[in-house]
């Protein structure tokens, strides 16, 4: 100890004045901004090698995308306006709210194609504004992971509590116009199972949303908004509110209601028996039923394939039009 | 015929006191920087000197001051030796300083106070605060808050460390001690910050001088001490003070010690100023009344010197002294970068005052078309059901909602304005300038250069005009003694010997170097003087001849005619002592030594007489009066009484005067002769100076002496008496000769000026010397050329200035039709054309500044590639510097050292000074000070260029970092029905601006560099980019902002349209918009880059990396409703199929224009940079490029006028 202590204090001894005797500090290529770099250039080559390169790599993507959102098979079927019954087509709005009336309403789809399983079933609002910043904030999301947060409604206007100031869980806007409508599906005779658990994200089971959270007070409002939640089951359980919540980023949007875990047929007729309860005849909003299949680009959207094909096509173009100035006209 | 700069005055600091002021020199009322003013500030040194001069003249001051007596009022009482007595009624500061600005408690309130000055800061924070209002919270409450505490904190930071960092050199300097007088009568060490005035303290050589002090005893019997004031005024050689005879003789008799000094008394001094030059008081001691003056007085800061022991009594402490008043920062100025700069800002707010709009009329006609269904929409909902009464939920009308919405709007795109831009300009300019403090070629023996103004570094880049002073910018202001005329003959002989090399030392002996032997020792003068062969032979010779008589009266005057201090300095050989002659003038040096080299030394000065060694004799002159210089009489005499009984009077001076007092009838052929050779030498460039004697007889002698004896103790009106007697006196001269004195250029200034010319830069010089020495620097550093057309003006009217000018300005047409004539008929550019030099002095110019005729001498000034002033004054300097500023956009420099330059320093747009021979006032005044006139190359050329090129870049990129971002955030609004939700989770909207995106800007702000410094340096033409403003102007914050609008369309529609009709929920989508954002920015910056090294790949990659890993950090969160979005995202393969088509489509555009233009149309730059790359590989290819730029110069020079 003793021994590093001296060695150490004899040795900034020598360097200090070793240090003082050198004026000029020694040159370094960092104070002299002579950092090694590399400098690029544009030149012909590389910039038709670029877009060469661009142009490869792009257009079979593009092709590759085309032709997966090509075998997707993708049935659409809007029902808000067919399912209101003709004498009340006028009157929609008194339609849906009226309790009184059945809801149910039966379409046939026929499927164009074969689908292989998993099919999935899909929701589709249109004009359905998910993203409202009124609505997007109207959640607390401590609520509902945690039980002891039951009382926080903080955030949750104009769905806090009941008109007996008794908080409601799940509190909030979003949680209160949870979608309702429910589908049936049967083929020729038989019932399409809809498994309609496994649909949300696992991470939100887990950790977002508490398994100890039973729905309280839920819509028990002068004014029902959606779906009416289960009181035994606990909120991670609650798929379909847990798909509900993750809030939409435009304004028409799926979501996914369950999978048919059946092939499908091409020509095969499937029969759904639907009931229409969720407004949206007020804001003249769209509900459509979607069965899809995915490829492993996801849906059917062709919009990525021709968005690589142009880009790439582009590239080439470009890389062309480069090599002929660069051959017709070099500077 | 009067030497320009006057070479007499003890020091040539200050010729504020106008430099030779040509006869009606009518001093310009407005503006006055120096004199003026400084006069003002004693005349009235109350509480508050008014504002008082930066840099006052020490001359004028020490006039005025002297005539007057100060009233009680304004008086200070110091009793000596009773500090109790010195503190009452008022207590005066102690001797402790603080230079800091801050304490513990006040750093806060004051540091943010200092803060919002900056108008931006007020805007964050009023938006801020909006948004704390429950309807118009866009962000949470604590991330509203977050970008600006950044920046704050981040210049809080480092202005706390600043300000530790003088806490720290404040408490060693208040810790140092030094000997006060204690009660009992004994000297004490005590601590400075413990000094208090009225104590009297004891200082030993070499010892740092802890405050003001009034000289009462020193250890030399007749009073002197010497001073070092190179920490006050940088002027590194020793100056004389005394103590006054009173405060020395009475008590030296009655004590018995060798420290004799008084112990009571009163000193009335003026109130504590800031001029270092002057100082005003009285002293009541015995009962007599002495007046004190500022050669009484030692200064805090300054060293004694040379003197064993020196007693004074403390009259100024802490934060009165004069170094303390004096210290203020550098001048701020704002670049014409950062002016461009907020005219952009203000068009960004503009286009966010659109944006807000846009977004505000459409959900005002979104609400007004759906205000029947407001109440049943899921998603908007006017009503709240939930208490017992149905009440309004958040909503109040349709109006109330549209101003909400545009208020909101603001805050959600207030980024557009880029806050973090102004605190990463900040780190950037201080990188700049480490990076210019640390460049090896600009340091100049141990002298590096200094950056004192932290905020125009760009401004190099773009400078058109420099303005130069002549003497010690582009000369060394080291004078070397060349030549003699001594009774009409020429000795200037040594201008023809050849140089010898420092070798030649030991075998030439005494032929250079003169040297004494004394007991065995010799002594050396320290210079050596190229001595004239002829002249050394006649000083010798032993006739008795009356030249030989006068030619050693000559040189007699030289060595005595001085106010030079002889100090012997121990050399490494014993045996040998070098004469060491300290001075304030470097005229003054360069004659004494000039006169030791022809063997008068002069080798000892105490006050009352000098000691010279006449060729090998000592003997001993008693110095009976001397009259000091001053700028109205232009020359110093001195009154010797000689070893033989007889008095001389020798007086030497500017001609213009000295011929004026000659008794010309005596030798008619004698003063003819001594003209010409006075109008050859400054020809070549000498300074020069004349010199006369008269010998005394008793009655003159003694009529002089009561004359002066009354004048020196005068109590009012000391300095014009003075001046009186010695104006007497000095008349009917005899002419013994003239001397001339070179001021050698220093190394490169022709180089310089040449690259400066060809980075086309006008270079004009001002200068106080006269026409004929300004013309011959002018053409020896090739400024001139003997292929240039002068036009010279030297008018003595108003009338004649405009004739001439008119004359000049015809001229100049005609010359410039004859050459585009030529141009045409040749088709060469500008090689044809004549190159015309205005040649101006300040008697014109007097006529000319701040009347109508300014117009026209700017007119022919602009069309003339050289303009050479000579004789101007110092204001008139700063009137140049105007002309052209006023008149035009183009950026002005001005260099200079001494403190004449200091009104023109602070006018022109960059100022710098050069830290050479004369005091550090120009420096005080400067933005920038360097060693060398030849360092201007490389901080124009080099650093100049690479600061204006980045800051441009950095701003534009910065604007279009954060408008690409606002633009996403915008689009997306359009689909939220205009309800500002944003996509982007408020967490990385706050930080992206000041962690996403801001490291790698200022890297490259700091260390990008487009060219070389080899091929800065090596093509000149190159610095004309920003002269042109060719990295920043309208067209290209426009072009930007088009990018950015299609870069953000890219990055939001992509994911838009790929993910329609999907299951993809806001938060999602918001991560992807966030990482393909800042990729893109980043991937951006990184194709402008020039130069990739390890620390730009470092900050670029790091950004992106850092960025991903706070996007999922944030999704890490379950309380937050993003939670796990990232990796939802992730694992599908459209996530990543998105972002490379965003990045690959944003760029594109951009990609193709840059390829284009940079193959097609190259800017000068960009061929410089292939042709570093490729250097000889296509050199050909590269030369016939080069062409371009050539004639976009041509071309740029003609547009001038």
């Amino acid at each position: 100890m003793n021994n590093n202590g001296a060695g150490s204090s004899s040795g900034s001894g020598d360097a200090s004045p070793a240090r003082r005797n050198s004026k000029r500090p020694k040159y370094s290529r960092f104070t002299q901004q002579e950092l090694p770099a590399c400098k690029p250039i544009l030149t012909p080559q590389w910039v038709i090698s670029v877009f060469t390169l661009v142009g490869i790599i792009f257009v079979p993507i593009g092709v590759a995308a085309l032709l997966a959102s090509n075998d997707v098979v993708e049935i659409i079927d809007r029902y808000d306006a067919v399912c209101v019954p003709q004498n009340m087509t006028n009157d929609k709005v008194g339609y849906i709210q009226n309790d009184a009336i059945d809801k149910t309403c039966t379409r046939r789809i026929k499927v164009p194609k074969d689908m292989n399983q998993p099919i999935y079933v899909y929701y589709q609002l249109d004009n359905f504004y998910q993203n409202h910043r009124r609505y997007v904030k109207s959640r607390n999301d401590g609520q509902l992971r945690d039980r002891s947060k039951e009382n926080d409604t903080s955030g949750c206007d104009p769905e806090k509590t009941t008109s007996n100031g008794v908080p409601i869980v799940p509190c909030g806007l979003i949680a209160w116009s949870l979608f309702n409508d429910t589908y049936n599906f049967t083929r020729g005779n038989k019932a399409l199972t809809v498994n309609t658990t496994d649909i949300s994200w696992k991470s939100d089971r887990d950790h977002k949303f508490g398994d100890d959270v039973f729905p309280k007070n839920f819509q028990n409002g002068n004014l029902t908004g959606g779906k009416k939640l289960d009181p035994n089951k606990p909120l991670s359980q609650q798929e379909d509110l847990i798909v509900w919540m993750r809030t939409a980023a435009l304004p028409t949007f799926r979501k996914l209601y369950g999978r048919i875990e059946v092939d499908l047929k091409e020509n095969d007729t499937i029969t759904v028996t639907l009931k229409n309860y969720y407004n949206t005849y007020s804001f003249s909003g769209k509900k459509k039923l979607v069965l899809s299949t995915t490829s492993w680009l996801g849906g059917k959207n062709n919009f990525l394939g021709i968005a690589y094909l142009t880009v790439g096509g582009l590239c080439f173009f470009l890389a062309t039009t480069f090599t002929v100035v660069y051959l017709v006209k070099p500077r | 015929m009067a030497s320009g700069r006057p070479l007499l005055i003890p020091s040539p600091k200050t010729p504020t006191s106008p430099e030779p002021p040509p006869p009606p020199l009518p001093r310009i009322p407005s503006k006055s920087q120096n004199t003026s003013i400084s006069k003002h500030s004693s005349s009235s040194s109350s509480h508050h000197p008014p504002p008082p001069p930066r840099f006052p003249s020490r001359r004028s001051d020490s006039i005025t001051t002297s005539q007057r007596d100060i009233p009680d009022s304004e008086a200070r009482f110091v009793y000596i030796n009773d500090p109790t007595r010195s503190n009452s009624p008022t207590r005066l500061p102690t001797n402790s300083i603080s230079t800091t600005k801050y304490s513990l408690l006040t750093f806060l309130p004051r540091n943010l106070f200092e803060q919002f000055h900056r108008l931006a800061y007020i805007y964050f924070l009023v938006l801020a605060a909006m948004n704390q209002v429950p309807q118009l919270g866009v962000f949470g409450r604590e991330t509203s808050i977050l970008p600006l505490a950044f920046v704050l904190s981040v210049t809080a930071i480092k202005d706390a460390y600043e300000d530790f960092r003088r806490h720290r050199s404040d408490k060693f300097e208040n810790h140092r001690t030094c000997s006060v007088l204690s009660s009992d009568s004994q000297f004490l060490p005590t601590r400075w910050k413990d000094i208090r005035v009225g104590q009297l303290i004891k200082l030993h050589s070499n010892d740092a001088i802890p405050c003001d002090m009034l000289l009462l005893s020193t250890s030399d019997p007749t009073g002197v001490a010497y001073i070092q004031t190179v920490n006050l005024d940088g002027e590194s050689n020793l100056k004389t003070r005394y103590a006054k005879q009173e405060t020395l003789k009475t008590h030296s008799s009655s004590s018995s010690s060798t420290t004799a000094f008084p112990t009571s008394g009163l000193v009335r001094c003026e109130k504590p100023n800031r001029n270092i030059y002057g100082f005003h008081a009285n002293m009541d001691i015995d009962g007599k009344r002495v007046s004190l003056g500022p050669s009484n007085i030692v200064l805090r800061g300054c060293e004694l010197k040379n003197t064993s022991w020196a007693i004074g009594v403390a009259i100024y402490t802490g934060r009165e002294t004069k170094v303390m008043l004096n210290s203020s920062g550098a001048p701020s100025k704002r670049s014409r970068l950062e002016a461009h700069m907020n005219r952009e800002t203000i068009l960004l707010a503009v286009l966010l005052f659109l944006v807000c709009s846009i977004v505000t009329i459409l959900a005002g006609v979104w609400l007004h078309v759906h205000r029947a269904e407001l109440d049943y929409m899921p998603f908007y909902r006017k009503r709240d059901y939930s208490g017992k009464e149905v009440g309004k939920y958040n909503y109040y009308g349709i109006g109330w909602e549209v101003v909400f919405t545009f208020l909101k709007s603001v805050i959600l795109f207030q980024v557009m304005i880029p806050i973090a831009l102004y605190v990463s300009m900040e780190l950037v300019r201080l990188g700049q300038a480490f990076f210019m403090i640390q460049d090896d070629s600009m340091r100049h023996e141990k002298k590096r250069f200094q950056c004192r103004a932290l905020n125009i570094n760009e401004d190099l880049g773009m400078i058109k005009y420099v303005f130069s002073d002549k003497t010690g910018t582009l000369t060394e202001n080291k004078m070397e003694f060349r030549c003699a005329s001594v009774l009409g003959t020429d000795y200037s002989n040594t201008l023809t010997t050849q140089e010898e090399d420092d070798d030649d030392d030991d075998d030439e002996e005494n032929n250079n170097a003169y040297t004494l032997t004394e007991d065995g020792q010799i002594l050396k003068p320290r210079m050596r003087v190229k001595i004239d062969e002829e002249l050394v032979q006649l000083l010798r010779s032993g006739n008795k001849s009356e030249k030989k008589k006068r030619a050693c009266d000559f040189v007699l005057g030289l060595a005595a005619c001085n106010t030079i201090v002889p100090l012997v300095v121990e050399t490494e050989d014993p045996r040998v002592k070098l004469i060491d002659y300290q001075g304030e003038s470097p005229d003054e040096q360069a004659l004494a030594y000039a006169a030791a080299a022809y063997g008068f030394v002069l080798v000892e000065r105490t006050s009352g007489h000098i000691v010279i060694d006449v060729l090998g004799q000592r003997q001993r002159f008693d110095v009976l009066g001397l009259h000091e210089f001053d700028s109205d009489r232009k020359r110093m005499s001195v009154i010797i009484g000689c070893p033989d009984k007889t008095v001389k009077l020798f007086v030497k001076g500017a001609d213009s005067s000295m011929f004026g007092v000659i008794d010309k009838s005596r030798n008619m052929d004698v003063v003819r002769a001594t003209e010409s050779h006075l109008h050859s030498y400054s020809s070549i460039g000498l300074r020069t100076l004349v010199v006369g004697m008269r010998e005394l007889n008793s009655s003159e002698f003694e009529e002089w002496q009561s004359a002066y004896e009354k004048a020196s103790t005068a109590l009012f009106g000391r300095a014009s008496l003075l001046r009186t007697v010695a104006a007497n006196i000095e008349t009917n001269l005899q002419l013994l000769g003239a001397s001339g004195i070179e001021d050698k250029l220093q190394d490169g200034v022709p180089e310089a000026i040449e690259s400066l010319r060809q980075a086309g830069i006008k270079v004009w010089v001002l200068t106080g010397d006269k026409q004929e020495t300004a013309i011959s620097i002018g053409y020896s550093c090739k400024l001139l050329t003997s292929g240039m057309t002068q036009i010279i003006i030297n008018s003595h009217s108003k009338e004649s200035c405009r004739k001439s000018l008119l004359d000049a300005f015809t001229m100049s047409t005609k010359l410039s039709a004859m050459a585009s004539n030529a141009q045409n008929s040749v088709g060469d550019a500008g090689s044809n054309k004549v190159p015309l030099a205005l040649i101006i002095d300040g008697t014109s110019l007097v006529y000319i500044l701040e009347t109508e005729l300014e117009e026209e001498l700017f007119k022919v000034a602009t069309v003339c590639d050289v303009v050479l002033c000579c004789r101007v004054a110092p204001l008139q300097k700063a009137g140049i510097v105007a002309l052209i500023k006023n008149r035009t956009d183009d950026m002005t420099l001005a260099i200079g050292d001494g403190a004449n330059d200091v009104s023109m320093i602070q006018m022109a747009d960059v100022g710098i000074g050069i830290s050479g021979q004369e005091g550090r006032q120009a420096v005080m005044a400067s933005d920038f000070a360097m060693g060398q006139f030849r360092f201007l190359v490389p901080l124009l050329l080099v650093h100049g260029h690479w600061n204006y090129q980045r800051m441009a870049y950095m701003i534009l990129y910065n604007f279009y970092r954060n408008a690409v971002f606002v633009f996403t955030l915008f689009w997306y609004v359009l689909y939220t029905a205009f309800s500002l939700t944003t996509a982007v989770t408020e967490w990385s909207s706050v930080l992206y601006s000041v962690i996403y995106t801001a490291l790698p800007t200022i890297i490259i702000g700091i260390l990008d560099k487009d060219l070389s410094r080899k091929t800065l340096m090596k093509y000149p033409q190159l610095y004309g980019a920003g002269q042109r403003e060719e990295r920043y102007n309208l067209l290209m914050f426009i072009f930007t902002m088009l990018d950015t609008i299609w870069q953000s369309a890219a990055i939001f529609f992509i994911p838009l349209l790929a993910y329609r009709h999907s299951t993809v929920d806001i938060s999602g989508i918001g991560d992807l918009w966030t990482l393909a954002v800042v990729i893109l920015v980043n991937l951006h910056l990184g194709m402008d880059v020039f130069r990739w090294n390890w620390l730009t790949h470092v900050s670029i990659w790091g950004c992106i990396v850092a960025t991903a890993i706070c996007v999922i950090i944030i999704d890490c969160i379950p309380i937050l409703s993003g939670y796990w979005a990232i990796f939802e995202m992730m694992k599908q393969g459209l996530f990543w199929f998105c972002l490379l088509g965003i990045i690959i489509a944003a760029l594109m555009p951009r990609f193709v224009i840059k390829a284009f233009m940079e193959y097609f149309k190259p800017s000068d730059i960009q061929v410089a940079r292939e042709m570093e790359k490729y250097g000889s590989l296509n050199e050909a290819a590269a030369n016939t490029a080069r062409e371009i730029p050539m004639t976009s110069f041509a071309n740029a020079n003609q547009r001038i006028p």
